[in-house]
């Protein structure tokens, strides 16, 4: 048999025990000759052509997933950010456009779209601006849209008029989904240096740049590493890295041949993999416990953000080494409620805000999926994002920040928001105000490139 | 996707007469055996088969639930995946 049975059993394993999936296949859908001033004409011209491109999403990713006997978790769609093609609309709401890409997302039966976007790292168009001030409408009217908004990059700097909005719009989305516990915040990203093919959500837009219709694939796997890991006898970090990077191999070869396959056969262009280690609410699927079978009695303490580090690297070496596709995020996530073991850290005050912070210095993306109380202020929000989008700036990174400030919850309390996302414990934040420093505005510049110490 | 090779792996309890049962679906749908290895591992049966198809139009989702469905009356777990998964993750 070309193939050896250990080596057979051994990818079946990780399938039925440890969580190997491929977490998401998600079709970049290019809008860009949607636009159109009337309202109604531009959002009948998105849903056309999202019916268009996707329809056969679903059952071919089924089709594939059964071929290969590997789960595809989620069938995801991403538009180029909507700012740019309602530009030149008349209406100044486009609450209806979230609800057109929901009811497209909806009938091709898709779990989630992104792009409900805008990228305004260096100042804002009155497009941008529109699309804004549509969030918290658009996310609370909507259950599969998803919005993110790029205010910072490296070349650029930070656009701390946008940071400053980006906490009252989180606030208001908030306020706006307090019946289901903030849960429009969830679909809401604040990034610096937003990748244009990332194919996980809440992040996911079809860049500018981007071709007219590609298939970009996320595989995950953080119960395969953690296996694989904790199987080791006595290793050394070096030992660790190895087996990580073996491991990150394999996972990155399996979802670069389904992607390939996916858009063969919807006569797309396969783009990126994106191999991230995408933890699960599930037992063991989780990045806090590979942490903690590196030898840390809990996620959180001294040496996290070195074991993190450790582990984001090797996880991009494998895949690197794997696929000459590799793209989107690629490393470890950190979202604290769909990470049984960071809950379990966060319960025990083992994991804090400030500690999540730094580890998001060396992982792929930020903070993730954190819950803080329902009476935190804007200003707070705001300077939570500002120096998470510093950290990102300045070490030529993606980062982001998807904080839920639960209307009516204080520090202590669960938020339960069901699914891949999880639970969420609400974290204290500092009590000291940022007010002032949040109202000052402007920009901060782009960093110095060079005197790197 | 390169070829309509399949690899089957069948595992559980070991008893009697779960190879008659399996082959018999498989010869059922006209599924060819290219090669196949069996052996007791932590006290479970298991059993892998490469298995060729041969027709155009194969309906693979109905021969995997017939697969399935004989595997769960045996007591053993039947699955049916195309090789290209093993030797993508395995070989390079």
């Amino acid at each position: 048999m070309l193939i050896h049975p250990e080596e057979i059993l051994e990818t079946i394993k990780m399938v039925s025990n440890e969580n190997l999936d491929i977490r998401t296949v998600t079709m970049g859908i290019n809008l860009r000759g949607c636009s159109h001033p009337d309202i109604d004409t531009f959002n009948n011209n998105i849903y056309n052509r999202i019916m268009y491109y996707a329809e056969d999403l679903v059952k071919t990713t089924n089709d594939i997933q059964n071929l290969y006997g590997i789960p595809i978790i989620n069938k995801r769609i991403s538009v180029t950010p909507i700012a740019i093609v309602a530009e030149s609309c008349e209406a100044t709401d486009l609450t209806s456009v979230a609800q057109t890409l929901d009811r497209a997302a909806e009938d091709v039966g898709i779990d989630f779209i992104g792009g409900f976007s805008a990228l305004v790292q260096k100042g804002m168009t009155p497009g941008d601006l529109k699309l804004i001030n549509s969030i918290p409408r658009a996310l609370a009217s909507t259950k599969k849209v998803c919005s993110s908004v790029n205010v910072a990059t490296t070349k650029a700097g930070i656009n701390m008029d946008a940071v400053a909005m980006m906490g009252r719009i989180i606030k208001e989305t908030a306020e706006l989904t307090k019946a289901d516990s903030g849960i429009g915040c969830a679909k809401l990203v604040v990034f610096a240096n937003a990748p244009d093919d990332n194919p996980f959500m809440a992040g996911a837009f079809h860049g500018i740049g981007e071709p007219d219709c590609v298939i970009n694939v996320g595989v995950s796997g953080p119960g395969v590493v953690n296996s694989a890991v904790r199987a080791l006898k006595d290793p050394t970090l070096g030992d660790i890295s190895e087996c990580i990077k073996k491991t990150a191999f394999k996972i990155t070869r399996m979802g670069e041949m389904v992607g390939k396959e996916v858009a063969r056969r919807l006569h797309a262009q396969f783009g990126v993999l994106d191999l991230s280690l995408a933890p699960t609410p599930a037992v063991g699927d989780s990045v806090a416990a590979i942490l903690e079978a590196m030898g840390l009695e809990s996620c959180g303490t001294h040496g996290t953000t070195a074991a993190l580090a450790l582990l984001n690297d090797a996880v991009k070496k494998g895949g690197a080494m794997a696929s000459s596709s590799v793209g989107g995020l690629s490393g470890a996530f950190i979202p604290v409620s769909e990470d049984e073991g960071m809950i379990r850290a966060v319960q025990r005050g083992s994991l804090t805000l400030d500690k999540l912070e730094a580890m998001t210095s060396v992982c792929s993306v930020g903070l993730d999926m954190i819950a803080i109380p329902g009476d935190t202020p804007s200003s707070t929000i705001s300077a939570i994002i500002a120096d998470e989008m510093a950290i990102g700036m300045i070490n030529k990174k993606t980062t982001a920040v998807r904080l839920i400030p639960a209307p009516g919850t204080k520090v202590g309390d669960m938020i339960e928001f069901g699914g891949l996302l999880g639970s969420a414990p609400v974290m204290p934040v500092h009590k000291f105000s940022s007010e002032i420093f949040i109202s000052r505005g402007g920009r901060i510049p782009a960093p110095i490139q060079s005197l790197t110490n | 996707m390169s070829s309509s090779r399949f690899i089957i792996t069948v595992i559980g309890i070991d008893k009697v007469g779960i190879v008659a049962g399996i082959t018999q679906v498989m010869a059922l749908y006209n599924v060819n055996i290219v090669d196949i290895t069996q052996t007791i591992m932590d006290d479970l049966f298991t059993m892998i088969m490469l298995a060729q198809i041969k027709e155009e139009n194969f309906d693979l989702a109905s021969f995997q639930q017939a697969m399935s469905g004989t595997g769960s009356e045996l007591g053993v777990e039947v699955k049916v995946q195309h090789e290209d998964v093993f030797r993508f993750m395995h070989r390079i």
